[in-house]
């Protein structure tokens, strides 16, 4: 009995001590483990070497400096962006994941640090080369109406055709949304599979982010693909800009990036960084 | 960018890469390959028992684990295998993280499927060995470890040596699904360069004659071993 | 046990397991098929054919399904040479693609399989065919093929069941079959482990009936290894029946 009891205090003790210790070191903040694709240029993308590098490396290096915190990357396949996160596989998101009120529901977001437009990408003698509405942008949230004619003029052109869409995203979401009672949706894996099925012919279209595209149509093998039909932004489905994915009960991280976030958009980094990887400045 | 380019060493040469790849299956396929032959020789063990029970907990590994398609199992272990731990690791009180690596989620994955197939090549080997020998053991006196370690293992290992070189060319391709983990092997390195260069046929053909070095390696390796184990024996 | 959730679940993946019987009963046809032209080519006595087979065998055996689904769908896709031929109407379509991916790898496996069969029947009945004045293809007819089907059919069950599972990657290539419904209920709700343990057990279900089914056909074919019925005895133990 003596032995049991004893046995019994100090597992106590080390269960104890333990959680003690996780608790503590939990709100530290010292070390951040960032998760991206690394297969989202320009955003994030692995070099041969391995290494992972992109618009969001930078950002984040530089985000963590001003928070001083020693910032870890990691690679983590976007279906498993969410869930890793609350089961505290890492500390924070960014993979160019747009915040919308769907995602609010369980994580929490940083302010945005890029908006950047979705669009229709196809090949240029396919039989959507001809969509409407190509060049123009349209923000769903200010024009409203617009945005619905414009989207019922591209249902009525997709009528019969397939779209590719990456799984889980906002590109998914508006495709399942607009366009799946007219056109069949495959969902893929990775950007990378669907860029490819596109330029095989085996897709008629593509619904991705815009950035993620550019570098995708300046490959020589892309030379037949080319943006087509109106470019969306903002409204209730593609969100308020892209954030940092963070846990709710990390409020004082997103607190700690909120106010670097503010600083490196304040002193020009964040632009400076946007025209470097995106040719363009994509401030929210 | 030319073929030497892609797969070669250079600074855009995905070759390094490659090979680090092709490494990191090996790796992943012998540590499973060591799970299954743990778990092979309890399931051989199971089955061969007199008591009802153990042939029925074998039987209902075997179906499992040769029942269920290798993917699933895969998927089950990363993806539902986080939220057991995690469970267990709270039903203790502790909080945090904890996770199932992939690498440890799918050399688990593979291992079992592994040990089921394992479990009936140690079978069959014990069934093998001529029963005069163990009668002898016996009558000699041998305690039931000495008989074990002197008798049945060298020669299970002796015959079960054939089915283990299948097993584990087995183990070895399905390593490659190990790869929706997102753990960088072969497979994964090789779809990594491919979707990055969009060069599928040369990534996927150079992967692909990859796995068969490592099989046909692993092929002659095992017919060596075999024709030495078997020496002196006569087989009918 | 959420059970609402559950049933939902199973009704989703039951509505696609006709997608998994076709594609695997597809491969299995034309695996077969192949395989058997393989093993024809194994039998011939010059120098190139036999070689050819073995070759085939040597890569498909070597080399993990996935890549060589991988290199059918992705790599043939990218091949302009590919994209406008006549091919293309059915390379285009991933369920195509894996039909033929899995059929290219049973064949391997198969023409082993067979070729053992072959092997297998005791030359004794064949020169007892030849004695009694029989064709060559009577001779495949009535003494061969029964008997090297009796013999192959063990382990062409395993393979069977081996393709069922390899169903499961058509799932890589986005086609929605039960493994990938499974992944796009567990991305839309989180709960990988309900999910994918209603996934298991069709397929357990699956080839738990494939297996019951060819051990059937294996009692069938196998007469005369079982005990002669007494209806069928005669009473008078010298004449044999």
């Amino acid at each position: 009995m003596n032995m049991l009891k004893k046995l019994g205090c100090s597992v106590a003790a080390v269960m104890l001590a333990l959680n003690l210790g996780v608790v503590a070191q939990a709100k530290d903040y010292k070390t951040v483990t960032i998760a991206m694709e690394g297969a989202y240029e320009p955003w994030n993308l692995t070099d041969p070497s391995g290494k992972i590098v992109g618009f969001e490396v930078d950002v984040a290096n530089d985000l963590c400096k001003r928070i001083q915190a020693e910032c870890k990357i990691i690679a983590q396949d976007w279906d498993g962006m969410i869930p890793g996160l609350q089961a505290g596989k890492f500390d924070v998101i960014m993979d160019g994941m747009s915040i919308t009120e769907e995602r609010l529901k369980t994580i929490d977001f940083s302010k945005p640090y890029a908006s950047t437009p979705a669009s229709l990408v196809v090949n240029k003698t396919g039989p959507l080369a001809k969509l409407p509405g190509t060049g123009t942008t349209i923000n769903l949230t200010k024009n409203p109406k617009e945005g619905e004619a414009a989207i019922a003029a591209l249902k009525a052109a997709l009528k019969g055709k397939t779209i590719g869409v990456q799984v889980s995203t906002i590109h998914a979401t508006f495709a399942d949304t607009y366009f799946k009672d007219v056109a069949t949706i495959r969902e893929y894996k990775t950007t990378d599979e669907h860029d490819a099925d596109l330029m095989a012919g085996r897709l008629d279209a593509v619904l991705a982010d815009t950035t993620a595209e550019m570098p995708v149509l300046a490959k020589p093998e892309a030379k037949d693909l080319m943006f087509a039909g109106t470019q969306f932004s903002a409204g209730p489905i593609f969100g308020m800009g892209v954030g940092m994915g963070i846990r709710k009960d990390d409020a004082e991280l997103t607190k700690k990036f909120n106010t670097a976030l503010d600083a490196a958009f304040a002193d020009g980094t964040i632009k400076k960084l946007s025209l470097q990887w995106f040719k363009m400045d994509t401030a929210p | 960018m030319t073929f030497v380019d892609l797969l070669g060493f250079g600074p855009k040469g995905w070759g390094l890469a490659l090979l680090t790849g092709a490494f990191l299956t090996l790796i992943v396929s012998i540590v499973a390959l060591l799970i299954g032959s743990a778990f092979g020789a309890l399931i051989a063990w199971a089955k061969l028992s007199k008591s009802l029970a153990a042939n029925m907990v074998g039987d209902a590994y075997t179906t499992l684990f040769r029942g269920v398609p290798e993917l699933l199992i895969i998927y089950l272990f990363y993806f539902g295998g986080s939220s057991v731990v995690s469970g267990i690791a709270h039903g203790f009180g502790l909080s945090g993280f904890h996770d199932v690596p992939p690498f440890v989620a799918g050399a688990l994955a593979v291992g079992l499927i592994s040990g089921a197939y394992q479990g009936e090549v140690y079978r069959g080997a014990y069934l093998a060995i001529a029963r005069g020998e163990v009668e002898a053991a016996i009558a000699v006196g041998m305690s039931r470890g000495l008989m074990f370690r002197r008798i049945l293992v060298p020669q299970v290992l002796r015959f079960a040596l054939p089915g283990l070189g299948n097993t584990w060319q087995l183990t070895l391709k399905d390593s490659a699904l190990v790869s929706v983990t997102g753990l960088v092997d072969l497979m994964r390195e090789s779809a990594m360069a491919a979707g990055s260069t969009h060069r599928y046929m040369t990534f996927y053909v150079a992967a692909g004659a990859l796995y068969l070095v490592l099989t046909s390696v692993s092929g002659v390796l095992f017919n060596l071993a075999e024709a030495r184990a078997t020496r002196g024996l006569r087989r009918s | 046990m959420d059970f609402p959730f559950l049933s939902a679940t199973m009704l989703r993946l039951l509505a696609v397991l006709p997608l998994t019987l076709e594609l695997w009963a597809l491969s299995i046809l034309f695996g077969g098929i192949l395989a058997l032209g393989l093993t024809w080519l194994r039998s011939r006595k010059d120098k190139i054919l036999p070689n050819l087979a073995r070759a085939y065998v040597f890569v498909f055996r070597g080399t993990p399904l996935l890549v060589q689904l991988f290199l059918i769908y992705y790599g043939l896709g990218s091949m302009k040479e590919v994209q406008q031929s006549f091919l293309w109407p059915f390379l285009r379509e991933p369920f195509y693609c894996a039909v033929l991916a899995l059929a290219m790898n049973t064949a391997a496996y198969s023409s082993e399989i067979f070729r053992g069969a072959l092997a297998a029947v005791p030359y004794g009945q064949i020169e007892a065919g030849i004695a009694c004045g029989m064709s060559r293809w009577m001779r495949f007819r009535r003494i061969v093929f029964p008997i090297a089907l009796r013999q192959a059919l063990p382990a062409y069950s395993t393979e069977i069941i081996l393709m069922t599972k390899a169903t499961a990657l058509g799932s890589l290539v986005t086609l929605m079959e039960v493994t990938g419904i499974a992944q796009k209920i567990k991305n839309d709700t989180y709960r990988a482990l309900e999910v994918y343990l209603c996934a298991g057990l069709i397929y357990l279900v699956l080839n738990f009936a494939i297996a019951r089914a060819m051990a059937a056909l294996e009692y069938y074919l196998s007469p005369h290894l079982r005990a002669i019925p007494a209806s069928r005895q005669s009473p008078n133990p010298a004449i044999v029946l």
